[in-house]
């Protein structure tokens, strides 16, 4: 039995757009700081991991002359920001937030009954013989090769379709949730684990992004794999199912 | 014998049934206005969320003096788009005398509304800490506090039991409000020291809010003026929402 069952169906566009919503309120947010950090806290005035160069705030220099906090000059210092900095914030994460919610309930749904309706069992994880090293390969040479097979319109799924899916589920997905939360200071008072595991409010920010990278990566390989293996019967299959 | 089925639809109206009661479980005056706004809606369920689901009055967490980090002060005074040149020119008179002549008034739903000088501040009860600063912009400062709990002033003027909100205004014209859950918060704290020292200017000086729950912007800066109110008050033009900023913070 192939095809996508209704509640996955329904599932995959309710994330789609709550996915593409929170990229694009994403980006907005990142282009108002485009500086990453590692640790507990950075700004300006300390090293950034990297900067990307994204909006004009990127490295706008702006600064009053610093004035130090304390008799050693080498230690926190103080500067006024002269620069009218990019920032709709405002909208983006209000909608930010709001597409998060459109996440979080659908996704919650999906993995309760993914994990408990046998559609993960079945249809996501790899099976422990389709891991052997000649299978995988197969797959990996058919794929470079971009020889990838017929749309099915649905499951069975190919082991390295397999992994990714599982990537996306199991890893990527619970990653950008959780380091969101730790970016919330009422959340991270009532769970200050949350800080512990992360290394802090800049490291989950900086995961945060990375995690958002790699989904965008699977987005992309996603849509070419679709529009590759047949685009009309895939939306169908994906639509109104068969 | 009647068999209650859980149905997929049962199970979606329940749902939704226990969603409108988590955001409703207050009266909508005591909840931010939304102007019709989906944004503002959401913000509105980010707070009703947050209330709900989590616990009480946990503190954030307190770093060590070996953690203070550099400190970028933006919003200042002087660059408030807000700030009218009347206010200006008081708050340049009252920083040229040290502040001597400013006054924190507290009035509104309390049993005495009364005024406190920097001095009476300093002679209260203090508490020092050291916090992150997490900006909505998405950068984030480690700095240390040093002033009266929030909840101290409260509770010398009297609170009324009607009360929900106490609303705050500052040199720079910028009209905020809080709920009582964060203004009783033993870290919501009215702060005239940052790291060891008076409050420098750009951070601003004489007394700040701490808000330690929120992003940074709820922490206020030039205070002048806290109202105690039984309703939710916006602060209209010089408030958040009608500015299209979020009112809650906590996320």
């Amino acid at each position: 039995m192939t095809g996508h069952a209704r509640w996955v169906r329904i599932s995959h566009w309710i994330l789609t757009a709550s996915l593409l919503t929170l990229a694009f309120s994403g980006i907005e947010i990142l282009m108002v700081h485009p500086r990453l950090y590692w640790g507990e806290a950075g700004n300006d005035l300390t090293p950034a991991l990297f900067e990307l160069p994204i909006s004009r705030n990127y490295k706008h220099g702006g600064w009053e002359k610093p004035t130090p906090f304390f008799a050693d000059v080498a230690g926190p210092i103080s500067s006024i920001r002269t620069y009218d900095i990019f920032n709709q914030n405002g909208w983006g994460r209000s909608l930010h937030f709001l597409a998060a919610w459109c996440l979080v309930f659908p996704g919650a749904v999906y993995l309760l009954a993914g994990l408990f309706g046998g559609h993960f069992r079945s249809h996501i994880w790899p099976r422990a013989k389709e891991l052997a090293p000649d299978t995988v390969w197969r797959d990996m040479r058919n794929h470079l090769q971009l020889r990838g097979p017929q749309a099915t319109g649905g499951p069975m799924y190919g082991v390295l379709q397999k992994a990714a899916y599982s990537f996306v589920i199991f890893v990527a997905a619970p990653l950008i949730v959780l380091t969101g939360l730790t970016m919330s200071p009422a959340v991270t008072a009532a769970y200050p684990f949350l800080l512990r595991l992360f290394g802090g409010y800049g490291s989950a920010r900086t995961i945060h992004f990375f995690a958002f990278v790699a989904l965008l990566l699977f987005v992309i390989v996603h849509v070419v794999m679709v529009v590759k293996s047949g685009l009309k019967r895939q939306l169908r299959a994906m639509t109104i199912g068969e | 014998m009647k068999r209650t089925l859980i149905t997929r639809r049962r199970a979606i109206i329940a749902g939704l049934a226990s969603l409108g009661g988590l955001a409703l479980a207050r009266s909508p005056r005591s909840l931010p206005p939304t102007y019709g706004n989906l944004l503002r809606m959401g913000d509105t369920f980010t707070y009703a969320a947050q209330r709900t689901l989590l616990p009480g009055q946990a503190l954030v967490r307190e770093y060590s003096l070996a953690d203070l980090t550099s400190f970028p002060a933006t919003g200042t005074v002087d660059t408030s788009p807000l700030v009218t040149p009347a206010r200006l020119e008081i708050y340049r008179q009252l920083q040229g005398g040290g502040f001597v002549d400013w006054r924190l008034s507290i009035e509104g739903r309390v049993t005495t509304s009364r005024t406190f000088s920097i001095d009476e501040l300093k002679q209260l009860p203090s508490r020092t800490q050291i916090t992150r600063h997490t900006c909505e912009e998405g950068w984030s400062a480690i700095g240390q506090w040093t002033g009266v709990p929030l909840r101290t002033i409260l509770e010398t003027a009297g609170i009324q039991p009607s009360a929900r909100f106490v609303v705050f205004y500052s040199f720079d014209d910028w009209v905020d409000s809080i709920d009582l859950l964060d203004a009783l918060h033993p870290q919501t704290i009215l702060a005239y020291g940052m790291n060891g020292r008076d409050l420098p200017m750009q951070h601003g000086a004489p007394v700040r809010l701490r808000v330690e729950r929120q992003m940074g912007y709820k922490s206020m800066k030039y205070l002048h003026r806290i109202v105690v109110t039984d309703e939710f008050d916006d602060g209209g033009k010089k408030g958040n929402i009608q500015n299209g900023w979020a009112w809650y913070t906590g996320i």
